[in-house]
């Protein structure tokens, strides 16, 4: 129990680390995907330092785990993991969304080492990651496709197209999450289309679903390590996240889809997720 | 590569989806990382005789392009070189959104095989025509489009896709072709014309099934008018051949392009772009869909209709053949 502890210690010390770039990047770039960002960032800290196979030596190992990130407007996110994995620099950072950077609002494969797909167009992600999925079984390949969606991106019928193949074909190798984060650029998920009941629907489509807190680490490293002992269904996690999550004004606001934040903002922001930090370890040390 | 050898013995039996389907599969018996995709079409596609062959290697995706669009291009960044299969309406229209980003954005190794093109399921209604997918195609960057002009040259076009690193779009007919080739041994290249006719006097620039057609005007304008017509077999729309087509404008000043498609934006559109840049004073004109969708009907007929069948090309060549060029520097009595 201390060791599992120890690496939910580690995972929140990079959590934060990350929270914290993502705001200077929102700061560089003059504007970002604040919200979403943070809502997906423990999720994603999980897979890339405790889950996912990655060769932090190569980004095109040919081995890897696939991450494919359908929410492609939290570039702003997975970027400062790239950064801190060595596969992109902070120069980078310092130059995000800006005019000729290789780094944009929604990140290129063929620019960014580490983006497994140039996503930004919504529901098109979890199609892309079946035919990873098919093509490394089809190429005798055991890696594994991770695939993050956003919840309002489930409005897109693609998605349902792909989740209706997955059903079918019950790739053992790729794992559906998405950031149930309950906003998106219009309003509340519920009041711009309605999505529950959203896990009957997934469990429908032939997905064994799970509601997890999204910044639960230990509950989503569990049911990850679960999923990947093998179900007789294709794994869906819901990860219920806070949009915004950690920033005092940010927190919980659908407005925080994409904005600027001023220096004063920044400050304010930092300080919250520093607090936000203090109160996550403490309650990691006690358990 | 894989000593394919399609004659017109045997475009006789096979409609052009059916060649399709067995160069590929005799593509694949040699590699292995060739695989097959439809959305609910391979029967109509004639790639279901694919699945016979190789059924751990064909991929159905129910009526669902786009999501067979968005797989293709993951598996091909997974490394295999998947082939998908249905009709160009679905494929360039429905899936028009994966298409641009995840395949061509995303410049992965997708080959797409479009079949029903132009308005050879005239029948279908104009719901099933395929009358503007040349210019959406040809718009996106990094794509290679072709139009075969028979069955031969579709044997050919997917052996040279197999080849090319890539994505490319292939539009084929259903049923079957006017033969236009005898043998598939013509020097075949993409983004190379093929000179089917020779002719100083005018050139007739065609794609897909207007190909034949155009043959059949050169011949008839010859015998019976006198008319010496150049025809191009234009089967590369992206990339176009421009150095033929400059050389058609510098030898006969007089061109006319046929396409099964609307004149705006596809063959006639890449053709008209080469000549205003060149800045040489043509004589022009597009045959195909006149910024109309197409009455229901027999291909035929519907081809007629639009005037890119033999007679159409003729009396368009003759119409042309009457317009005058001048010296001087008055413009009001030329093109």
């Amino acid at each position: 129990m201390a060791q599992e502890n120890s690496v939910l210690i580690r995972l929140e010390e990079k959590a934060n680390k990350l929270r914290h770039r993502i705001v200077d990047t929102v700061i560089w770039a003059g504007s970002g995907h604040l919200g979403g960002a943070l809502s997906m960032i423990d999720a994603v800290t999980l897979l890339y330092y405790d889950q996912m196979n990655i060769n932090k030596d190569d980004p095109y190992d040919a081995d890897r785990d696939r991450f494919i990130m359908s929410k492609g407007h939290a570039g702003i996110g997975l970027i400062t993991i790239l950064e801190d994995l060595g596969f992109v620099s902070e120069a980078d950072l310092r130059t995000f969304n800006h005019t000729g950077s290789n780094c944009g609002i929604h990140l290129d494969g063929n620019k960014v080492p580490g983006v497994d797909a140039s996503t930004g167009s919504l529901g098109h992600g979890l199609s892309i990651a079946l035919g990873y999925a098919l093509g490394a079984t089809q190429l005798k390949k055991d890696y594994l496709v991770y695939c993050l969606l956003g919840d309002g991106e489930c409005n897109e019928g693609a998605i349902w197209e792909a989740a209706m193949a997955i059903g079918h074909y019950k790739p053992k190798n790729l794992i559906t999450l998405i950031d149930r984060n309950f906003a998106q650029i219009d309003g509340m998920t519920e009041d711009v289309m309605e999505l529950e009941p959203f896990k009957d629907k997934w469990e429908a489509f032939g997905f064994h679903t799970e509601v997890i807190d999204g910044h639960d680490s230990a509950a989503m490293k569990d049911a990850l390590e679960r999923a990947r002992q093998g179900m007789d269904k294709p794994v869906c996690l819901i990860l219920e996240t806070v949009k915004g999550n950690g920033v005092s004004f940010a927190a919980g606001d659908y407005g925080w889809h994409y904005g600027g934040i001023t220096d004063d903002m920044a400050e304010t922001a930092h300080r919250d997720l520093d607090h936000y930090h203090e109160t996550r370890m403490a309650q990691l040390k006690e358990a | 590569m894989a000593g394919l050898s399609y004659t017109s013995i045997n475009q006789t039996r096979m409609a052009t989806g059916e060649v399709y389907c067995q160069t590929l599969i005799e593509l694949a018996k040699e590699n292995p990382r060739i695989v097959a995709l439809t959305a609910d079409l391979g029967k109509s596609s004639k790639i279901g005789e694919f699945m016979k062959q190789f059924p751990e290697r064909f991929y159905q995706f129910g009526i669902a392009e786009q999501n067979m669009m968005g797989a293709a291009a993951g598996m091909a960044k997974a490394g295999l070189i998947p082939f998908t299969s249905s009709f160009a309406i679905f494929t360039a229209c429905r899936a028009l959104d994966q298409v641009h980003t995840d395949i061509c954005y995303q410049n992965v190794n997708v080959k797409m095989i479009a079949s029903h093109a132009g308005t050879s399921f005239g029948q279908a209604g104009t719901t099933h025509h395929s009358t503007e997918d040349i210019a959406i195609m040809r718009s996106l960057a990094n794509l290679t489009v072709i139009v075969p002009a028979d069955g031969i040259e579709t044997a050919n076009a997917v052996e040279a896709a197999v080849e090319h690193e890539g994505p490319v779009y292939i539009r084929i007919n259903r049923g079957y072709d006017q033969q236009v080739y005898e043998t598939m041994d013509y020097g075949y290249e993409i983004g190379r014309a093929v000179t089917l006719h020779e002719g100083s006097d005018v050139t007739i620039i065609a794609c897909g099934s207007a190909v034949f057609q155009a043959l059949q005007a050169a011949r008839e304008l010859d015998a019976v008018y006198q008319i010496k017509a150049r025809v191009l077999d234009m089967h590369t729309i992206k990339p176009l051949d421009k150095a033929a087509v400059l050389k058609a404008v510098k030898d006969t000043r007089r061109i006319i392009t046929a396409e099964d498609h609307t004149v705006i934006g596809g063959l006639g559109g890449a053709v008209a772009e080469v000549i205003a840049e060149s800045g040489m004073a043509t004589a022009f004109r597009r045959l195909g869909l006149q910024d109309k969708f197409s009455p229901i009907g027999l291909h035929e007929d519907l081809m007629a209709h639009h005037g890119i069948d033999t007679n159409g090309i003729v009396n368009s060549v003759r119409e042309l053949m009457q317009l005058d060029f001048e010296e001087d520097l008055d413009w009001e009595d030329e093109v």
